[in-house]
């Protein structure tokens, strides 16, 4: 900067020191900035490798067929964690044949078929505030309606029809997500056919919104299993020496396990190494879910570009 | 003919078809509100019968919680404080956090860090609550007791600090939204203008995407202030108000979901828990509409609102 001149060739002497003081004070600052968000992120990622971490490697070493695939023996000491881990894949696995048609559903209107007006602000107002009632609260709500007063008692079903409320919002929203990303081209090009509006939504829309659709079910199946305060109450029990045989039964799932495990039992320190093989499973189901929603959302930006 | 008449039945039917078709969407549609309603129903009905042994303000605002007792004491404010505060210490660790981590999405990272930091705050967000309310009780709390020489490591900041990291992933992906939504010409103005990156970000971006931000930070503290199992496991369990960050505190989520297994159906300790759910859902409820109203009348409209 210091060879800028004026207009008639005198360089700038008294202004160029001051300019890039200026200059350099302002990068700095920005340089400062920029760390300090850097940092943040990797404050983020510490957090998730920490708690990844822990769980892996103190969860590992517990990990056998014998635990995968067999009760729990001797009050819970000992033996493997094969109920829960079937509890948890069907309650997170039906919760979401009740979720998914009723959010798709619910997204097809909201996108497809409603006109903005009160009934559909109303809707959308229910919607939100839904998203953020605390799970603690729909546990309440499947105890009074579900258990109590519908007479499931606290069961499979109870728990699915809890879950299914709980995670309707993010199904909805992931819906109308892929929904808004399908071209108005498609719906005119099937409507100018002479299809009818629902012909064009089930053939033309549905189809090319099946992946987002897709992707928004995955991630709403991991929420679902490692849900715990909304099945305490509704669906989840210590301990049952048999596996569940109808959906009225109650069932045992990895969450709750390990809550009880690591609060509830008589030998919380002997039980550890079963806490976090426990816990190292719900991760790796979670988690799994969650890679394949993503790799799954890649691979259709992909094929957008 | 019989294919006239065929065709022409068939026309009709589409018709009506379209119509039912249409009507079961809105059917099923409405009934979020529905459940909804339901929700509030129920925690209406199965409350209120508490406040035949004790006033509403006497329970809002008693000290004492001691619901198995002969006579029993049914006052949430140590509850309450115990969510406030646990709501208030983990925001300003997650505020921070979220944002930055949000501005560096939206503005700094190049694509294929995007593409790497992204899925990481998303995987986060996926930790179940329940794994890290266990990290928070066996790896974070003997520390914790080590470290400062503490009674419990299970108390208002080590809950603090774990639903921080719950909150983070929610406030991120909503402020990113709301920053990447910002116009382009408006960073482009301002760079024209000589700014830096960090001052085009700080005096264009940040104002401009202000609404969408204040929804971002709401939201992350209805989702402090409603979880359950983390507070459940690590916040120490005492229905005491805190008066220090290291003092173990109980609140709301947590109260209900210990004491709900022990309530005798229909007993005033049972409606006591449905009264106290009915609080917090009244705060959450709070939270999430005051969200609601800054989105919606705040509402970006392109550069003509700034």
């Amino acid at each position: 900067m210091s060879q800028f001149a004026d207009a008639t060739g005198t360089p700038m002497a008294q202004h160029t020191p001051l300019r890039s003081e200026k200059h350099t004070a302002r990068h700095t600052i920005q340089k400062g900035m920029f760390i300090l968000f850097k940092f943040s992120v990797a404050i983020n990622a510490l957090a998730l490798a920490i708690i990844c971490g822990f769980v892996l490697y103190y969860g590992a070493p517990a990990i056998s067929w014998e635990f995968l695939l067999e009760n729990p023996r001797n009050a819970m000491t000992e033996g493997g964690i094969f109920p829960c881990i079937l509890g948890t894949i069907a309650l997170s696995y039906g919760s979401m044949l009740i979720a998914l048609p009723w959010g798709v559903a619910t997204a097809i209107y909201l996108h497809e078929y409603a006109k903005p007006g009160k009934v559909v602000h109303l809707i959308r107002l229910a919607i939100n505030n839904l998203a953020g009632v605390p799970s603690v609260v729909f546990g309440l709500f499947g105890l009074s309606l579900f258990v109590t007063v519908l007479g499931m008692g606290v069961s499979l079903l109870a728990g699915m029809l809890t879950l299914a409320a709980l995670v309707l919002p993010l199904i909805i929203g992931a819906s109308e997500e892929a929904l808004r990303s399908v071209s108005p081209t498609y719906r005119e090009a099937s409507l100018g056919l002479g299809a009818t509006k629902w012909q064009t939504i089930y053939r033309i829309v549905l189809p090319a919104a099946a992946p987002g659709i897709l992707t928004g079910a995955i991630l709403s199946v991991g929420r679902a299993a490692g849900e715990t305060a909304a099945i305490m109450f509704t669906a989840a029990m210590f301990f049952s020496p048999v596996l569940p045989s109808s959906l009225f039964d109650s069932v045992m799932a990895l969450p709750y396990h390990i809550y009880v495990l690591a609060t509830a039992g008589t030998n919380i320190e002997e039980t550890r190494h079963l806490q976090y093989g426990t816990a190292l499973v719900l991760i790796a189901l979670v988690l799994s879910m969650n890679f394949l929603a993503i790799m799954l959302r890649a691979r259709m930006q992909r094929k957008l570009t | 003919m019989h294919l006239h008449f065929w065709g022409h039945t068939m026309r009709i039917s589409r018709q009506q078809k379209e119509i039912a078709i249409h009507g079961s969407f809105f059917a099923i549609a409405s009934t979020s509100i529905l459940v909804l309603t339901l929700i509030m129903v129920f925690l209406i009905v199965e409350g209120l019968p508490i406040f035949n042994q004790v006033s509403f303000p006497d329970f809002v605002f008693g000290q004492y919680w001691y619901p198995t007792d002969d006579p029993a004491d049914f006052g949430i404010l140590p509850m309450i404080s115990g969510s406030l505060a646990v709501t208030a210490v983990s925001s300003c660790i997650a505020i921070p956090l979220g944002l930055m981590t949000a501005i560096y999405l939206a503005e700094i990272a190049s694509p294929r860090m995007r593409s790497f930091v992204k899925p990481l705050v998303e995987m986060l967000q996926a930790l179940p609550s329940v794994v890290i309310g266990f990290f928070g009780m066996v790896v974070v709390a003997p520390l914790l007791q080590d470290w400062f020489g503490i009674a419990t490591g299970l108390n208002l900041f080590n809950a603090s600090v774990m639903l921080a990291f719950m909150a983070v992933p929610t406030i991120t992906s909503i402020a990113e939204d709301a920053i990447f939504s910002v116009p382009e010409e408006l960073r482009a103005a301002s760079l024209a203008l000589g700014a830096t990156k960090w001052q085009t970000i700080a005096n264009v971006v940040i104002p401009a995407s202000l609404p969408g931000i204040s929804t971002a930070v709401i939201l992350g503290m209805a989702r402090s202030i409603g979880e359950t199992m983390v507070v459940l496991m690590v916040a120490g369990g005492a229905a005491m108000a805190p008066g220090s960050l290291f003092d173990p505190v109980r609140p709301m989520p947590a109260s209900i979901a210990a004491e709900m297994a022990e309530a005798p159906y229909q007993s005033d300790h049972y409606y006591a828990l449905f009264a106290t759910g009915m609080v917090l859902f009244l705060f959450t409820l709070m939270f999430n509409v005051l969200a609601a109203y800054i989105a919606e009348k705040k509402k970006q409209t392109g550069t003509a609102s700034l």
